[in-house]
């Protein structure tokens, strides 16, 4: 990690320590020091609240364990004894169901930031692309969690998921009897998910650690995606952004907590808490609402093969998004044409995940077909064509001179 | 390295293919049991056959029992179904293929050949929607047999809307093939082992 430090120990422990081992120069130079563009606004405090949610979920995740038994006859009851006989079981595991969904809101709005300010353009390419690994391992994390219940819809979502991976020519069938270690989702399946579940967060606190290295190279993007300048542009992380970032945890962690005490239920489904029967599929089966729009895209297409291509393509385009945006200019604030497609693009989303949540049949099935088209040509087609025909408006000379053009508009002349 | 200073091969370059080849090897070897142990184990191959009585199985009536893990539909199919099955064209199938672990590969997929021993009154087949998984409803889909105000034969998906036949092949939907039969053998006129 690069960065300036002037980190001078000052006690005698200071000196020993950092001839040892200098960490106190890196926390100085990175966490505390570290220059960012002064005009961040709110919507750049998602990975703090995102690093917190991390936190949350292991805490509680760890909890729970003592209390679970991963085993098809005993996981649902020992969820139940959770809720019922453990002191404050209830209020761990609602945490850590609903703790799951707000990591989701955090990371969608995180990377939505991203996609409007151009956060993922030169030089950020690879911090993009460790994020979108980081939602990858995110979402296999979060499903696997979902099966540990073993209530009706963790067992059937269990097994829609695994049966994605028999699409795959020749090899498909040996891969999922692979991952069921039997013929259809059992036991042994319960507990290689179990297992991984409890790994997966590590995995990605470490992945978390390679995407702030990587934010620390070029330093954070801003509202005006206009590089850092001079020192005139920055400010010290600390106190500026610790408390700023603060601020935003504490009133998201409310809206957490609003979920957890008055609608710990509300983003589950009650059939889950009807144990697992391997003989009687649910009526309708649909998956927590965060895969929801990827649900609609696989169910769009009327081909088992086509479907999941299509599901997981829709994902892995955005390891891809640094080279579809061919605009030079990174934010949205000054591409007009851009800007209407991108709440576009964003109102697709909620649309494909709202069908996502219906029947496949009927007028569901034709729109989440044009909506999925869209998705894609989004990527493939509106992206790289705008940067072309685009002509963006007038960028500020610098991120100092915006701040106090917007401050006081008549002391900065119009260029 | 340079080629001039190091013209004859020496032990540092033994070492290093030796080691390379070694440790290649040895990582791969040493990955195998890390992944098979994924395979299903002794005590779930060790459950694998289960044997059904046939007979009281009245005639339109299916059971439904549980093999391997996977519901496994016996169906003592009425006259109309069958006819209705094997009134089907064989190009009118988007599965041509029998499916039946007890005829030969590639054979068609004619109502004969989806049974066993030509006892087309019982259809013996896996409760697994070929799409994703889920178990198919019974005497539901555009396939089945409309009889008074019922249904009769025929399957449906709820999850993602497959159609199946009164012989089990796919009509309609994203299912690719039709519902597998799994091995079995008649012991006895009506009694079934499974696997």
């Amino acid at each position: 990690m690069s960065g300036p430090s002037n980190y001078k120990p000052t006690t005698a422990f200071g000196k020993w320590m950092h001839e040892r081992l200098p960490i106190m120069e890196m926390v100085q130079g990175q966490a505390l020091d570290f220059p960012t563009p002064k005009n961040l606004n709110y919507w750049w405090t998602f990975g703090g609240i995102l690093a917190v949610m991390l936190v949350v979920q292991i805490v509680t995740g760890v909890v729970l364990v003592m209390h679970y038994t991963p085993h098809v006859d005993l996981a649902f009851a020992s969820v139940e004894h959770i809720m019922r006989d453990v002191n404050s079981g209830w209020l761990l595991r609602y945490m850590h169901a609903n703790g799951a969904s707000m990591f989701f809101i955090a990371v969608y709005i995180h990377m939505f930031r991203g996609m409007y300010y151009g956060s993922y353009k030169a030089p950020r390419e690879v911090l993009w692309m460790i994020g979108v690994l980081i939602y990858l391992v995110m979402m296999a994390t979060a499903f696997m969690g979902y099966v540990l219940p073993w209530g009706q819809m963790s067992f059937w979502g269990a097994k829609v998921i695994t049966n994605l991976f028999s699409a795959i020519p020749f090899v498909g069938d040996s891969i999922t009897t692979l991952l069921w270690g039997g013929y259809s989702v059992d036991n042994p399946t319960l507990n290689r998910f179990f297992s991984l579940h409890y790994l997966l967060p590590f995995v990605l606190a470490a992945l978390i650690g390679l995407h702030i290295w990587a934010l620390h190279v070029p330093g954070n993007n801003n509202p005006t995606g206009v590089s850092v300048k001079s020192s005139q542009d920055t400010l010290p992380f600390h106190p500026y952004y610790t408390m700023k970032d603060a601020f935003a945890i504490v009133v998201f962690l409310m809206f957490y907590a609003a979920w957890v005490f008055f609608a710990p239920n509300y983003l589950g489904h009650a059939i889950n808490y009807q144990e697992a029967d391997p003989l009687v599929t649910p009526a309708h089966i649909v998956p927590e609402w965060y895969y929801l729009p990827f649900y609609a895209i696989l169910r769009a297409i009327p081909d088992k093969l086509g479907g999941v291509l299509a599901m997981f393509g829709s994902i892995l385009i955005l390891f891809a998004l640094p080279w579809l945006d061919t605009s030079k200019v990174r934010s949205g604030s000054y591409r007009p044409i851009f800007k209407q497609f991108f709440w576009i693009f964003a109102i697709v989303c909620v649309a494909l995940g709202y069908l996502g949540s219906k029947p496949a049949e009927g007028w569901y099935v034709v729109f989440s077909r044009i909506l999925t088209a869209y998705y894609f040509a989004h990527f493939l087609v509106i992206l790289p064509l705008l940067g072309l025909l685009e002509s963006p408006k007038p960028l500020p000379s610098s991120i100092s001179d915006d701040v106090l053009a917007k401050k006081n508009p008549a002391a900065v002349p119009a260029e | 390295m340079s080629t001039a200073e190091h013209a004859e091969v020496n032990r540092r370059d033994f070492l290093y293919i030796a080691t390379g080849a070694v440790g290649a090897v040895g990582a791969a070897l040493t990955a195998w049991p890390f992944i098979n142990q994924m395979n299903p184990d002794a005590s779930v191959l060790a459950m694998a056959t289960v044997e059904v009585d046939l007979a009281p199985i009245a005639e339109g009536q299916a059971i439904t029992i549980k093999w391997r893990g996977n519901p496994v539909f016996i169906r003592h199919r009425t006259g109309p179904e069958i006819e209705a099955a094997k009134a089907v064209k064989m190009e009118e199938l988007p599965d041509p293929l029998a499916r039946n672990a007890n005829v030969k590969e590639g054979d068609p997929a004619t109502d004969v050949n989806r049974v066993v021993g030509e006892k087309e009154q019982f259809l013996v087949m896996m409760g697994v929607c070929t799409h994703l998984g889920c178990v198919p409803i019974g005497n539901e889909g555009e396939y089945a047999i409309v009889e008074g105000g019922g249904k009769m034969g025929g399957w449906f998906c709820p999850c993602h809307g497959s159609h199946y036949d009164t012989a089990g092949r796919i009509r309609k939907g994203p299912a690719p093939e039709n519902l597998p039969v799994p091995v079995y053998s008649y012991l006895s006129d009506t009694k079934i082992r499974i696997g």
